[in-house]
């Protein structure tokens, strides 16, 4: 756990170049969201949350976290793995085959820190609510974290997952979503508009914030404000806006790198542009 | 034959609300939710006892299996309830996501499947279920034949590891089994002895068939009625003990042809033992409204078509 705000950088830079070798390693996968995510996993994992890379299923005492939007998986892999989960050696086996790091994760193979599958979207939320629910039978008190994508919310389970919370008072979880504006078909304002997200989800009757998600110090103390809104009757949501490939310039702000993986050129450009720190696998 | 006689008649469904009563007190950890249909599904005795443990999610069916896949972190063994259609297709990719695949430990309780939904109509009857449901890898699926037996799947399920859907009806029939049942997942139950005809039956049709078995007995045929409650994992042993000692079969369910029990038995018998087997099932339709009695009947889900059943499976052997 670590407040520096360079010490985090430093880890977000490595998980980037985790993220590009990974998916050039099996010349498929998606880097945009993952990137644009990544500052967000890395403050969560390395500054805000309390958990324990030995990882047992309930996680009882710890804070939970579930990926929603389980096509980011690569950015997932690696922050679980800088953070103890298992061996970084283990990241070059992405999407390949007899591997636990599956295209889209999965608690099936075993892999440490995976609590539930996902990449069918919509799902996430209402499992955390589960998870956040169980947690307050159990007495226990620490919090949910689910990350989603905003083309995710096309998708109307989110929607169900929504209106439950508030009137449930689920008011341990913090729900992000990662604001971008692409999805596989294009921006997501022309494929399906979302709409007024902040103001839907106030409707709904959530505690809603906005952060930047591509600034380390604002990820950090956005979360910290999050936690301190939480556990008052009514779940939190962060609107994160995020932009699409960030740290590499070459897929920034184009939804054509959602899906599609760097040749041997362009991975030798991305990894130029970012920083080596902790050492590649 | 084996004869069985009932004294009272009750919904298979009231079986599962007080096997849930009973889970409930058994384990602190059994929890329920209900998509907006307590009085159909019989939860309101669990209620009583247990309110903060019954989660109302409303009329949100994939919600409430993810919620439930999200609770079994942390050790609570979770009961869903609604109707049997809701309970499956409508929700299958989140069952095959977040439940299935996932490993969780979630029982996903299936009211008013098959036909006997009666005057609602096929948009809320199921005759597909059993064949999703048992498609799903390490699902394990059960569809108990009366009251008492429901009970006991429901106790016996809350102290199995994994996901199981259980799959039961709204109609009165009878309870011929014991109150004191002990429900062993995965075993077949021999109802009656015989050397002709295997009948194979789940579900309401256990009953069907034992009346099918005492016509075929004055017809001086001797039918073996088997009543397989746990579609999967099937009962492949007590299937082929029988199978090779009568040399043809019939099988019988509350489903659509294709897909259900009948098809897991020809799938064994083509392996092991190929024998003439015939269909007592719904050919390949959707079901219509009416009483559960008419439907029974114009489907051909009853004793006098397994009797019909049963002797063309005989004659076929030759």
């Amino acid at each position: 756990m670590t407040q520096d705000i360079q010490e985090l950088k430093s880890i977000a830079s490595q998980v980037r170049r985790d993220v590009v070798r990974m998916v050039h390693g099996c010349q498929s996968g998606h880097p945009g969201g993952s990137l644009g995510c990544t500052d967000f996993l890395v403050a969560l994992y390395f500054s805000i949350m309390k958990h324990d890379p030995s990882f047992n299923m309930d996680g009882e005492g710890e804070d939970l976290f579930f990926l929603s939007n389980g096509h980011i998986s690569p950015v997932f892999y690696s922050v679980l793995s800088h953070s103890g989960y298992f061996d970084k050696a283990e990241m070059a086996t992405f999407r390949k085959l007899d591997s636990r790091l599956q295209g889209h994760p999965t608690t099936h193979e075993g892999l440490p820190g995976v609590r539930i599958a996902s990449g069918s979207l919509g799902q996430g939320l209402s499992v955390g609510i589960g998870a956040a629910l169980s947690k307050k039978l159990n007495g226990d008190d620490r919090l949910v974290f689910t990350l989603h994508g905003d083309g995710e919310l096309q998708e109307g389970q989110i929607w169900e997952a929504a209106m439950f919370a508030p009137h449930n008072r689920v008011d341990k979880m913090i729900m992000t979503i990662d604001v971008n504006g692409q999805q596989i078909d294009g921006p997501t304002k022309v494929v399906l508009s979302l709409g007024d997200l902040h103001a839907k989800f106030l409707a709904f009757g959530w505690e809603v914030m906005e952060m930047k998600g591509n600034d380390m110090a604002q990820v950090v103390e956005g979360l910290q404000k999050a936690i301190s809104l939480s556990g008052k009757g009514k779940p939190v949501v962060i609107l994160m806006q995020t932009e699409m490939g960030a740290g590499v310039d070459f897929m920034m702000g184009s939804h054509k790198w959602h899906g599609v993986a760097p040749n041997d050129a362009q991975l030798e450009q991305a990894l130029n542009q970012l920083e080596e720190t902790l050492g590649d696998y | 034959m084996t004869k069985y006689t009932y004294t009272e008649k009750k919904d298979t469904r009231s079986g599962f609300g007080a096997g849930l009563l009973e889970a409930g007190k058994r384990n602190p950890k059994v929890v329920a939710l209900c998509a907006d249909l307590v009085g159909s599904l019989k939860m309101q005795d669990f209620i009583n006892a247990f309110p903060e443990r019954f989660v109302q999610v409303g009329i949100a069916e994939a919600n409430m299996m993810g919620i439930a896949a999200g609770l079994t972190i942390g050790g609570h063994v979770p009961f869903t309830g609604t109707f049997a259609n809701f309970s499956t297709g409508r929700v299958y990719d989140q069952i095959r996501q977040s439940i299935a695949y996932s490993d969780k430990n979630v029982k996903i309780c299936a009211s008013h499947a098959g036909l006997t939904l009666g005057e609602d109509g096929a948009t809320h009857q199921i005759l597909e279920d059993l064949g999703m449901m048992k498609m799903l890898p390490g699902m394990t699926v059960i569809n108990p034949c009366d009251y008492n037996q429901t009970k006991a799947a429901t106790i016996a399920i809350a102290e199995h590891h994994g996901p199981v859907y259980l799959r039961f009806g709204r109609p009165v029939v009878p309870i011929f089994t014991p109150a004191d049942q002990v429900f062993e997942i995965g075993k077949a139950w021999m109802v009656s002895e015989g050397t002709d005809v295997t009948i194979i039956a789940t579900g309401h049709l256990v009953w069907e068939a034992i009346q099918a078995g005492e016509q075929l007995e004055a017809m001086g045929i001797s039918a073996e009625v088997i009543n397989i409650h746990t579609i999967k994992p099937l009962d492949e042993e007590a299937i082929l003990k029988s199978v090779s000692k009568t040399r043809c079969v019939v099988t019988a369910e509350e489903h659509n042809r294709l897909g259900g029990l009948g098809d897991s038995v020809a799938q064994v018998l083509v392996k092991n033992i190929p024998v003439p087997q015939e269909y007592v099932a719904v050919n390949d339709s959707f079901g219509e409204s009416g009483t559960p009695e008419q439907l029974m009947e114009k489907y051909k889900l009853n004793a006098p078509a397994i009797v019909a059943a049963a002797q063309k499976a005989i004659q076929r052997k030759g």
